[in-house]
């Protein structure tokens, strides 16, 4: 075996090669984990001398070690083909002009959707992040089709559109977007949709399996395809670590099973879905794996319950008077803990007290129905909550830890 | 009948007031009066000023959750009763007051108001020639 790191943890609990030879064997296979890249920083996982490397990725790395991943040419290559196939699956053709409002650099969203349109053969425009005023004039000029970014960027995108004047049904040609890499809900995805008027598909990616282009909705809008040409995928109970059966909600699970560079086997991505379905309408038998539930470590647990701040954002967005960003404060008050969650105000639409306590009773209330708890709701101007580059911290737990 | 009012939501926590203060500095801003009441978590800052749209426009440049709304300025006697007076008289005639602030100006007592129903403030005001107000006079 070319990979020092699996071949010991194999030796150590005595699996051989040969005991490997259906599916259901790979279960005999230990999980690997964030914890393991992190140890065995930088190169430690790798299967190829690093001359028969071309590029690396890394995460930013805020605790402990970054993670690094490395790629050969033919990594690259059939990372490039797989979001090739996704774009192609929602419609985009070599006519179509593909603006990349992603952050590039270490992230793997922009070179990886940068490679993967060219491959399809479209006119790309490595655009990046920000600079919102830019972005519109490309869009503009350009007669760009397709967007690529973070969903939390295109209403921000959209803000600056309305301030301009521009209406994106009238004065631009866009027609697709691909978001990802933050997670969001299916009423996000919706009023991204209606904002623009533009069809959004959700992308799953993930830099220790490749980047971006691990999975994609095709039209259906139901559920993610995973390649299952490059990937095994699992769903398990993140307690137990057993198998759990379609339709459940578990932990996804990935192998990689053409990755020269550094294939990880039995990955742990702490991300929670289930598997929606192994047939669909529009002809693909890949997996259909549901959109990400949230983290097996971003859950929140107040007073007992369970909450994942998507279910929070999911109700904060059926109210058109509150803008995108909002933020979730958790605290010890005399070892109570609470939750607060601030919001930003759309814009001022009255000169009236009574209707803003109103709505902030009315989203009380509306969370209540949905965390079984009861969360002070604070609104706040809007701007004024931080704003993230790239992923959006949604999360601040400021309680007391007992141990 | 109407005068436009800046009613701005601002957060309750240190620096957010001057803020809104130094954007309408810097414009030229000349502010007749203003009052803030005190919530938990946000209010909403009043100001009259000479150039209502203007201070508008700078305000939501700079990101600031501002309205114009429209309110009611009365002109009074500076002399005890008055307001009594004119507040009973809208009372009478079945307006309610959602909010009221007063000041003088150039000798005389201006009470500014909101009012519900909005449209009927207007009608008793003329019906009972009281004196009020017009965007000129501050301008």
């Amino acid at each position: 075996m070319n990979a020092e790191f699996y071949r010991k943890r194999f030796e150590e609990i005595g699996l051989k090669p040969e005991d490997i030879q259906s599916l259901d064997d790979l279960r005999k296979i230990p999980f690997t984990t964030k914890q393991d890249l992190r140890d065995t920083y930088p190169f430690g996982i790798a299967c190829m001398p690093l001359e028969r490397c071309t590029r690396l990725h890394s995460s930013s790395g805020t605790t402990g070690n970054p993670t690094v991943i490395l790629h050969t040419d033919t990594d690259i290559d059939e990372w490039a083909n797989q979001v090739a196939r996704n774009l192609w699956m929602v419609g985009l053709r070599p006519t179509d002009v593909f603006q990349n409002s992603s952050g590039y650099g270490m992230f793997t969203g922009g070179l990886g959707f940068q490679n993967g349109a060219e491959k399809m053969g479209m006119l790309t425009v490595p655009a990046a992040a920000g600079n919102s005023l830019r972005q519109i004039k490309f869009i503009k000029d350009f007669g760009t089709t397709a967007i690529h970014a973070v969903p939390s960027y295109l209403t921000r995108l959209k803000e600056v559109m309305d301030k301009e004047g521009i209406d994106p049904r009238k004065d631009t040609k866009l027609r697709v977007f691909a978001i990802g890499a933050e997670p969001h809900s299916e009423e996000q995805r919706k009023r991204i949709e209606e904002m623009f008027g533009v069809k959004a598909y959700n992308s799953f990616g993930m830099s220790e399996m490749c980047g971006p282009g691990v999975g994609f909705e095709c039209k259906e809008q139901n559920g993610l395809h995973f390649w299952e040409d490059y990937y095994i995928v699992e769903i398990v109970d993140p307690d137990t670590l057993e198998p759990v059966p379609d339709g459940e909600i578990g932990e996804l699970v990935l192998t990689s099973i053409r990755r020269e560079a550094m294939p990880l086997l039995r990955y742990r991505t702490r991300d929670l879905t289930r598997v929606l379905g192994r047939t669909c309408p529009c002809g693909r038998n890949h997996v259909r794996i549901d959109r990400m539930k949230g983290r097996s470590d971003d859950m929140m647990v107040l007073k007992g319950v369970n909450i994942f701040p998507i279910q929070i954002e999911k109700i904060l967005m059926q109210f058109p008077e509150l803008a995108s960003n909002y933020l979730i404060t958790l605290t010890t008050d005399e070892d109570n803990d609470n939750m607060t969650v601030e919001v930003e105000l759309e814009e001022l639409f009255t000169d009236d007290y009574q209707r803003l306590v109103a709505l902030s009773k009315n989203i009380q209330r509306a969370l209540k129905d949905e965390i079984l708890l009861t969360p002070h709701v604070k609104l706040v101007p809007k701007g004024s909550l931080p704003v993230s580059e790239g992923k959006a911290v949604r999360v601040v737990d400021k309680r007391k830890v007992y141990q | 009948m109407t005068i436009k009012q800046l009613s701005i939501f601002i957060e309750n926590k240190g620096g957010t007031l001057i803020n809104v203060l130094d954007i309408l500095s810097k414009g030229g801003i000349q502010i007749i009066a203003s009052t803030v009441a005190d919530t938990q978590d946000y209010g909403i800052y009043r100001v009259l000023c000479d150039r209502p749209t203007q201070a508008f426009l700078m305000l939501r440049e700079a990101g600031i959750n501002v309205q114009l709304s429209d309110v009611i300025a009365l002109s009074i006697d500076d002399e005890p009763g008055r307001a009594a007076q004119a507040i009973s008289t809208l009372s009478k005639e079945g307006v309610s007051i959602l909010y009221m602030y007063s000041f003088l100006w150039q000798g005389k007592g201006v009470l500014i108001l909101r009012t519900n129903p909005a449209e009927k403030a207007q009608e008793v005001i003329t019906i009972h020639k009281m004196s009020f107000l017009t965007e000129i006079d501050f301008a």
